[in-house]
């Protein structure tokens, strides 16, 4: 009978596998296959193709851009795995590059760490190396090497991906949150919760059909155009978990000054608006992938606001708040009443209210 | 956006303040004997701290936050029940999502949830009885929470479930009613307090005139209110204006959600479902007659109380705990001895420290600022 079976050819043998199993974990040909399969052939690239334990970066091609390595990493673990405006892949590229850009870095590479339940089908981990590698291609960035670990149902949720990047930093160039001084002018790229709300709608429990999608987005050309704006820039801040309201009263501790932020000034869009309405949810805990806040001196705030408007990212740009000596590490409030209220640190998990 | 932002105009809630300004000079209040107007409802504490409407009122007219947070008045021995619920092999037990936190005397739901529970969060009992529905080896027990206002949504769940036959389904009911806690709160010694806004939600189920005693026995104008800041200023103005011209009422400020009699159907399903339970407890408040409600006997098998072996033990509250005397009005959030030291919202001792509608919480989280601030 053996001789009746036609020959397989290796590399193929992986692809007649529907889903992922522990095997493709073991180390040996089956995790081997899979990574050819799905992560070398979506990444392609020439410091990834020799497929050794680790990428080897040139040290010229880094000193050229400036004199200091940013280093990061961040663990994805969104679900669910595909989301309007974005999944899994395309999150776990543009966060870690954002984590590089907004300490005014350039970002150059990337490694990935995939952390896979058994059971996932293949196709939908091509999917998803095919979306980081779109991501990564179209930001200019490389991922450069990685590691696959497949657990045992229940071990893990369908599938976790680590990024960790490198990019440099100019010299002279020193973004951070002790920077903000009084006087100082908070800037936000756009419209605010639009990820966190996306997410959640996503999930579909709460049985609210919504056409908000993610603002998941890779930022360093656009913290790029603010620099060359504003090139006294003080810091810029990411506003993922937790919001806008945890980057400000992280902005304020470090700076030991008080910012105030306008209730009226503070771009929504109208469908985050009503989500958060229904929901009793405050949109400035919502995580966002896609916006940033500046802090600039008054004196660079006007370029700094016309460049931010002039990217395709920064269209909805404007001035929320300011930075002042008050109270240290206070964030507050104007109301849209006019009243003024604190807008502290978010406290475990953003609950719904019941009534 | 439309309906929304017209309810919370600066021009418009500068008019009222205004308004408000006036009414209050004329009352001519001491700082020792300020004017004192209790919300009872947790959605309008939520809402005066969210927009700081405190700091824009005159000083000599206070806030009272009342007991309106129906998370916040659980007292900890029917959390522990719960949690011994929920820490039953089989059982799924659904909750509203703030009252995961509430501490028991052992553990939160919360934490029960981390031990190994299965504790999900739903927004609506129909997401339980749906659960139930989908996972028939599964007990789905309903954490049943609030006043009037989600009190026929509970019921109307366990009329659907006795209608299609679901037998893994089950309510652990702690629905309680407002207005003998009002009464309570009137007959303590120690209250002062000049009027009441009403509960909006509450009444738009129960209707207006539930709260006519209120006026007529105790001389106190009550005003139902909205939930967006100009409702909760016009509201204010409203009582201040009963105070000046020297009459106590029941008053509709939020009439384009309250009719006078009421929900009609929703009060039949809760008339159908529920009747009065002798006492129930309070945190803070101690046990009030006739403020909750349970499961009739014809719906005993939705019933969690009568399905499960209960601990059902009285926990006393924490002795420096003073929620009691915050919910009455006698002494403020911050004069409370443990207020932002031992009890805070990331580890509460008082239960009004949990819920975004306590009135500790949302002081602490917002109210650094009592004092009105320049323009």
């Amino acid at each position: 009978m053996r001789g009746l079976l036609p020959l397989r050819r290796p590399e193929k043998a992986a692809s007649r596998v529907k889903t992922v199993t522990l095997a493709h974990g073991g180390g040996g040909k089956a995790t081997k296959d899979l990574i050819g399969e799905v992560f070398v052939r979506a990444f392609d690239n020439r410091w990834l193709a020799p497929l050794e334990d680790q990428a080897r970066v040139e040290l010229d091609s880094c000193r050229a851009l400036g004199d200091r390595l940013a280093f990061t990493t961040d663990s994805y673990v969104v679900d669910p795995l595909i989301f309007p405006g974005g999944d899994i892949g395309k999150l776990a590229v543009c966060g870690t590059i954002n984590d590089l850009a907004v300490g005014g870095a350039v970002p150059l590479h990337l490694a990935c760490a995939v952390i896979i339940e058994e059971g996932v089908p293949i196709e939908l981990l091509k999917r998803f190396a095919d979306s980081m590698a779109r991501t990564a291609a179209a930001a200019g960035v490389h991922i450069v090497t990685g590691d696959t670990k497949v657990v045992p149902k229940g071990a893990c949720d369908k599938l976790f991906i680590t990024t960790t990047g490198i990019g440099v930093i100019r010299r002279g160039l020193n973004l951070a949150a002790g920077n903000a001084r009084p006087g100082d002018v908070v800037l936000v790229n756009g419209v605010l919760g639009d990820h966190g709300a996306a997410i959640l709608a996503a999930r579909g429990d709460l049985a609210l059909q919504t056409p908000i999608e993610s603002d998941c987005a890779a930022l360093h050309g656009l913290i790029g155009v603010l620099l060359e704006a504003a090139p006294g820039l003080r810091l810029v801040r990411d506003a993922t978990r937790g919001g806008l309201a945890t980057l400000l009263n992280e902005v304020a501790a470090a700076s030991r000054t008080a910012i105030e932020i306008d209730e009226a000034s503070t771009p929504l869009r109208e469908e985050v608006k009503g989500f958060c309405e229904i929901l009793g949810l405050d949109p400035l805990y919502l995580a966002n992938e896609g916006k940033i806040a500046a802090v600039v001196a008054p004196a660079e705030a006007a370029a700094a606001l016309a460049a931010l408007r002039a990217h395709p990212l920064g269209r909805d740009a404007v001035a929320i708040g300011t930075v002042s000596a008050g109270e240290p590490g206070r964030v507050t409030m104007r109301t849209l009443v006019g009243g003024r209220r604190i807008v502290d640190m978010l406290l475990g998990e953003q609950l719904p209210r019941i009534c | 956006m439309k309906y929304v932002d017209e309810f919370r105009d600066r021009g418009r809630a500068r008019a009222l303040i205004a308004r408000i300004e006036a009414l209050v000079g004329e009352l001519q209040p001491t700082p020792q004997r300020p004017l004192r107007v209790m919300e009872v409802c947790g959605g309008h504490t939520h809402s005066i701290f969210r927009y700081g409407i405190e700091g824009l009122l005159p000083a000599a007219l206070e806030l009272v936050h009342g007991p309106g947070c129906p998370v916040c008045v659980l007292p900890m021995g029917r959390v522990d029940d719960c949690v011994a619920i929920a820490e039953r092999p089989g059982v799924i037990l659904a909750t509203f999502g703030d009252a995961i936190r509430v501490p028991g005397s052992r553990k939160s739901l919360a934490q029960a949830k981390a031990d190994g529970a299965d504790v999900r969060i739903v927004y609506s009992p129909r997401d339980a009885l749906a659960l139930a529905r989908a996972q028939p080896e599964r007990e789905v027990v309903f954490f049943a929470l609030g006043f009037e206002t989600t009190m026929p949504s509970t019921a109307l769940t366990v009329l659907e479930a006795e209608r299609d036959g679901v037998r893994n389904f089950s309510v652990f009911c702690n629905h309680i009613t407002i207005v003998p806690t009002i009464k309570a709160i009137l007959d303590s010694p120690d209250q002062q307090l000049d009027g009441f806004l009403g509960p909006g939600h509450v009444s738009m189920v129960i209707g207006t005139a539930p709260y006519e005693f209120i006026a007529r026995r105790y001389g106190k104008p009550l005003v139902v209110s909205g939930f967006e800041p100009l409702d909760v200023l016009q509201s204010l103005w409203m009582v201040l204006r009963q105070i000046a011209e020297g009459r106590a009422e029941v008053e509709n400020q939020y009439a384009r959600i309250v009719p006078r009699q009421g929900n009609a159907a929703a009060l039949a399903a809760v008339m159908q479902v529920y009747e009065l339970r002798e006492f129930f407890e309070w945190r803070g408040l101690g046990s009030i007659d006739h403020s909750g409600i349970r499961i009739r006997e014809a719906y005993a098998r939705f019933d969690a109380e009568r399905k499960f072996v209960l601990p059902n033990l009285r926990i006393a509250d924490p002795k420096s705990c003073q929620c009691g005397e915050v919910l009455k009005g006698v002494i403020k959030p911050w004069q409370c001895k443990v207020f932002g030291g031992a009890c805070t919202p990331e580890t509460p001792l008082g239960a009004l420290m949990v819920s975004s509608e306590g009135a500790c919480a949302a002081y602490y989280r917002y109210g650094g600022l009592r004092k009105p601030l320049p323009a």
